[in-house]
């Protein structure tokens, strides 16, 4: 009977443990300001620790002895109480300068975080949609301004500043490994500073309650060399490829003719919607609706076929397509890298 | 004996309430395509034609999901380029009580799937058939057409109008009941 227990035990806490680890994990962080934080995490809870484990002792202690029988209950003894007293005021003072501490440790730790993107060169908007993320890649020069969905490419090693929106609800920007959340409030623009040190795929999620597909509202912060980082901009920023093959010419053309067009963008042709995700080089990408399918040609299809099945309540309708037209669709986005 | 049934009966009530509002997000084929003739007159030789509703037409009329999704796509199809938020430009009124083709459901989404003369366009095959009767429903609450207890209750944006659902009647508006 022992051993069963513990076994399970054993296998819950490593269980446990395992989700500490991975790419959305605050204990795993990858830049300098997760760092900070996960710093701060540890030594908040090892001193909390000390301390509960120090008053857990103060409090077991009087029970477990035994109290002498006195004559005289009321009588005072003068030097005991001034002993009980200094204990007291001692306590007090050490409470109140570890209180202290640790607020001028969260301070500076604040600190350092405001400074992290004083330099950041490269300005990123990230809108939050029910239930994805428009991400809109400043420049000075217009035509290099780039739209795009649910991936976030940065330069690796450079700070970038994110400036958080949204035309919906409140949403929560939450990249674990990199940073803190921050909200995402309708007409207000919250700024937020992360740097990856590595290059590397970090997953983020909403992490404010935004309604009914808030769990499946994923994101993927990509950090990759400035030189792969640039060519991919420069990538992004080309109108989509021309289908090719009679199959994918197809698809292009009931994709204008359907309810797609009225949604969603495609670069360098008449489709132009902005309230969905920008579909110019939707199959570069690694899932597909905000991180809840992995891009495939099946799982196009599967989205395209029954959207209200995979991610119910989503504000992509259910579009009435005979199989070869869906065959042909997918096709053409297939080919949109 | 008696508390513990109330107990009882009230935690069931309390576990009833967990129930989700049941939303309509699949297209419903069971219920007709929208696609029988909506007569624009009643004017017709040899008496009226007889007229069936459309059965998709009730229920999406007076359905506070619905509306509240044709609130979303009045502004993400921009209807507002040509009727404002309501209160007309290039296209007319929404919001009074003058309808060129009729008032009813089915002739409203007559106008929208296939437009009308004089700029309404076509939308058929760019708006899903089940979309077209939620813009439907919610153009009807902008008239005080729709139960208050379902139109839509605020804006996202700033608020051009009162709240669909406190939208007064635009038939009976200036009239003494």
């Amino acid at each position: 009977m022992k051993r069963p227990v513990s076994m399970a035990f054993a296998t819950a806490g490593a269980l446990l443990l395992q989700g500490c680890a991975g790419w959305q994990s605050v204990l795993d962080p990858k830049g300098p300001a997760a760092s900070e934080q996960a710093w701060l995490i540890w030594f908040f809870t090892g001193l909390c620790a000390v301390v509960w484990v120090l008053v857990m002792i103060a409090l077991a202690a009087p029970l477990m002895m035994r109290s002498r029988a006195q004559a005289e209950p009321l009588a005072i003894d003068a030097g005991a109480e001034g002993r009980k007293l200094r204990v007291v005021l001692t306590a007090v003072a050490v409470t109140a300068a570890i209180l202290i501490g640790l607020t001028l440790l969260s301070f500076f730790a604040n600190r350092t975080l405001a400074a992290i993107g004083s330099d950041a060169s490269l300005t990123i908007r990230v809108t939050g949609h029910q239930w994805w993320w428009e991400v809109r890649y400043e420049d000075a020069t217009p035509s290099r301004i780039l739209t795009t969905a649910n991936e976030i490419h940065i330069p690796a090693g450079e700070p970038v500043r994110l400036l958080l929106t949204s035309t919906d609800v409140i949403h929560s920007f939450w990249i674990p490994s990199l940073s803190g959340k921050l909200d995402l409030i309708p007409g207000h623009i919250n700024v937020l500073d992360i740097k990856a040190d590595k290059p590397g795929v970090y997953r983020g999620q909403c992490a404010e309650f935004c309604g009914a597909q808030h769990a499946n509202m994923g994101t993927f912060i990509i950090a990759e060399p400035r030189a792969k980082f640039d060519a991919w901009w420069n990538d992004q920023l080309q109108p989509a490829v021309a289908p090719a093959g009679d199959e994918a010419k197809a698809g292009e053309d009931l994709f204008l003719r359907r309810p797609c067009v009225m949604c969603h963008r495609i670069g360098g042709t008449p489709a132009g919607g902005t309230v969905a995700p920008d579909l110019t080089h939707i199959a570069s990408r690694k899932t597909l609706a905000a991180g809840t399918l992995t891009m495939s040609r099946g799982n196009l299809a599967a989205w395209i076929a029954d959207p209200q099945g995979v991610k119910p309540g989503s504000h992509m309708p259910v579009v009435d397509l005979d199989g070869d037209e869906l065959n042909a669709i997918v096709a053409y986005l297939e080919g949109l890298k | 004996m008696i508390r513990r049934v109330a107990v009882l009966v009230s935690a069931t009530l309390v576990l009833a309430a967990c129930q989700r509002e049941e939303r309509d997000t699949r297209p419903q084929s069971a219920l007709g395509s929208g696609e029988q003739p909506t007569p624009v007159t009643t004017l017709e030789p040899g008496g009226e034609r007889p007229f069936h509703t459309d059965n998709k037409a009730a229920s999406f009329e007076a359905n506070a999901f619905h509306m509240s999704e044709g609130k979303r796509l009045f502004s993400w199809f921009n209807c507002s380029g040509c009727h404002a938020n309501g209160g007309g430009g290039m296209g007319p009124a929404l919001m009074d009580e003058k309808w060129i083709y009729g008032s009813s459901m089915e002739s409203i989404h007559a106008t929208i799937r296939d437009g009308r003369p004089n700029g309404m366009p076509s939308f058929r095959d760019k708006i899903p058939d089940d979309q077209i009767w939620e813009l439907a429903a919610y153009v009807r609450s902008l008239s005080g057409n729709a139960p208050s207890s379902a139109a839509p209750q605020r804006n996202d944006d700033m608020m051009v109008h009162p709240s669909e659902n406190r939208m007064p009647d635009a038939a009976t508006l200036g009239k003494s009941p």
